[in-house]
């Protein structure tokens, strides 16, 4: 029965009647990452290097040398990474059940508030008109904020950082637990550059998403793109982060599987 | 008088490019004394410890009593030019292309005549000061000055050919955002520079002061440019490479820790990534495009300098991982001088003492204003030095590492 789904599924892909969609965005060194006070310890950015380019380096071969940090481009987020999520199981990227890395997405479109508001907060409320419309979020399920966030050109208009920090949209601290004890989400995603709101740490408890979803070993996924490409339920999520060991998250390549429409 | 050098036309663009020559660099090890003292700017000869006699050229013996007993001291600078006499005429490549070079004798009150490179405003039998200058080579030469200043001097061809005066010239300051950078780029406007590129290592910052500054001047050009990111300075260079004719390194990365006395190495990994691999994608980026241009016109490729610090000497534990970053980055800049030295161009190090800016909060004074270190740097490129101690600090410092280095390991470590 499953070799039959399974030739069946390659089939569709191979027609074209499920697309995959790449969520990905391309490391790059000036692709930003989450800034902090100097003071504290930073995240590396994409750093590359040429090792030979079939020169007297390495005559036949192209290659480089490239470092980040585990929190670095398109990432994910294992409890692990935040102090809520330390004492949880199989908390590190290395230790999470396989199966995990594929779910089913809920894509919650907030791109018309965002873009009138880039402090914009997800609210329990505003999730509920949006299951009255699309139908309830599923157990399991990834929910997606697509906010267009990916779409702004440049590290400037993407950190959207002030004199008061940066701004950019995230679920307010109430929706994260309803999400995860009202319908049992897999986790939550995002195009800006955290699960966060820029402003989070204004919130209470500071970073809601960060402390709720790891707390309760959920997971994160932030810097996606082309969430604009998925329908608002019936997506597929393949999303395996490198096995670092002990690692509290990793870059990664995000695919998403989507029926024609 | 001396004309003032106009501003350098546009260069035709199916001209050859000159390539540089330099003048004849072989020098005794002893002759080589008279380098430390150009070097730093200061004017010394050799002087007998018996007899007391200055002499020039310096020796292995004093030329008066035979004795070894041989001092460098700084001398009296005065003299008389007592002849001069205007060479049409050369068999060596560098000074064929700059001729007529005038050159002549002076008396000097210190003892010895010389042979000496003669300023066109010295009058024959007048009084003049002598100067020791680095030449093209990077080896010292005397240059007879006049009495006093007169206006232009410094832009006399001959005298030229041992400075990298900013003005006309188009300088990359590698961080200007950093308060030191801002005070540099604003010196070099002073200063008449042509273009300041501003480097700036992070244009996702809201900075509503750094915005006005890069607008205060049609002479500013901010460019992205972060020195962690080799991407980063190979665009850079590619864009901009052929116009930069002082590159000025002011990118830093200052922050407290010391080795055992640390985390970990993240801040050495990041202070060495851009204190010492910056410099070094710099200089690869940058470098042999600058070694072509310097002899391009009137105002070609002339100066690299290296913002370091006092701490390069001497570490200081509490900042135990940056002091080895500026240590290391010394020893690059030494590197890369000797890299520069075919193409005659000048690598200048400053060793300023602590800065007022916001890493130095809780450094007690004296700490120097941005303004007055970016001040110096102008006055030595004016000046045609290479080594730049700024501030008392520093200053203080170098000083008693000659004297006793282990007393200044003890006290900065206490």
């Amino acid at each position: 029965m499953s070799t039959a789904i399974l030739a069946q599924f390659m089939a569709e892909l191979l027609s074209g009647r499920i697309r995959l969609v790449d969520l990905t965005q391309t490391l790059t060194p000036e692709f930003p990452t989450i800034v902090l006070p100097p003071e504290l310890g930073q995240a590396w950015p994409f750093r590359i290097e040429e090792i030979s380019r079939y020169d007297e380096r390495g005559p036949a071969w192209y290659w480089n040398n490239f470092s980040c940090s585990e929190h670095t481009g398109t990432h994910f987020d294992a409890p692990v990474h935040w102090v809520t999520g330390k004492d949880q199981p199989n908390n590190a990227v290395d230790s999470i059940p396989v199966e995990n890395f594929i779910a089913a997405a809920c894509v919650i479109d907030v791109s018309a508030e965002a873009a009138k508001d880039p402090d914009f907060l997800l609210t329990i409320d505003f999730v509920q008109a949006w299951e009255a419309q699309h139908g309830r979020i599923p157990e399991r399920s990834w929910v997606l904020l697509r906010t267009d966030w990916s779409k702004r050109s440049g590290a400037k208009e993407y950190l959207n950082m002030a004199e008061d920090g940066a701004h950019s949209p995230g679920p307010d601290a109430e929706v994260v637990p309803w999400l995860i004890r009202e319908r049992n989400v897999h986790g939550f995603g995002t195009e800006s550059i955290g699960t966060d709101a820029g402003q989070a740490h204004h919130l209470n408890p500071p970073y809601p998403c960060h402390y709720f979803m790891h707390g309760n070993n959920r997971y994160g996924l932030q810097c996606l793109t082309n969430l604009d490409q998925l329908p608002p339920q019936g997506a597929l999520i393949l999303a395996a982060p490198l096995k670092i060991r002990n690692g509290s998250g990793s870059p990664l390549r995000v695919l998403a599987l989507t029926p024609r429409t | 008088m001396t004309d003032a050098t106009p501003k350098p036309k546009r260069k035709s663009p199916v001209a050859r490019t000159r390539l540089p020559t330099l003048p004849p660099a072989s020098r005794s090890r002893a002759a080589l004394g008279l380098a430390r003292a150009a070097a730093e700017g200061r004017f010394e000869m050799q002087a007998c410890a018996d007899c007391g006699a200055v002499q020039y050229p310096p020796r292995e013996v004093c030329g008066s009593c035979l004795s070894e007993r041989l001092d460098w001291r700084e001398v009296a600078n005065g003299g008389a030019l007592i002849a001069t006499t205007t060479l049409r005429h050369s068999n060596d490549a560098y000074f064929r292309e700059r001729l007529p070079w005038r050159v002549g004798t002076v008396k000097m009150d210190a003892g010895p005549s010389v042979v000496a490179h003669v300023h066109e405003d010295c009058h024959e039998a007048g009084r003049v000061r002598l100067a020791l200058k680095l030449d093209r080579s990077g080896q010292a030469v005397l240059h007879a000055l006049p009495a006093e200043d007169t206006p232009n001097m410094n832009d006399s061809p001959q005298l030229r050919e041992t400075h990298c005066d900013p003005k006309h010239r188009r300088v990359l300051v590698t961080d200007g955002r950093s308060t030191l950078g801002r005070a540099m780029v604003k010196a070099l406007l002073d200063a008449g520079a042509s273009t300041v590129f501003v480097g700036d290592p992070a244009t996702w910052k809201a900075d509503a002061g750094f915005d006005a500054f890069v607008a205060s001047d049609p002479r500013i050009e901010p460019v992205a440019l972060d020195v962690t990111d080799t991407d980063s300075v190979d665009r850079l260079a590619a864009s901009i490479g052929a116009k930069v004719e002082i590159l000025i390194n002011t990118a830093d990365h200052l922050r407290d820790g010391g080795v055992m006395n640390a985390r970990d190495v993240g801040l050495a990994r990041d202070a060495f990534d851009v204190n010492v691999l910056g410099l070094m994608r710099l200089a690869q980026a940058f470098g042999p495009t600058m070694c072509f241009r310097a002899a391009d016109g009137t105002h070609g490729a002339v100066a690299w300098v290296n913002l370091l610090s006092i701490h390069a000497l001497a570490a200081l534990p509490a900042r135990g991982a940056w002091s080895a970053s500026k240590a290391a980055a010394l020893s690059a800049a030494l590197t890369l001088r000797a890299e520069f030295a075919g193409a005659g161009i000048r690598v200048v190090n400053v060793f300023p003492g602590p800065i007022d800016d916001e890493w130095e909060q809780l450094t007690p004074p004296p700490k120097l204003a941005p303004s007055a270190v970016a001040a110096s740097v102008v006055r030595g490129l004016r000046d045609g030095v290479e080594d730049l101690y700024v501030g008392d600090v520093a200053e203080e410092l170098r000083a008693r590492l000659r004297d006793n280095h282990k007393a200044v390991e003890r006290e900065l470590g206490g």
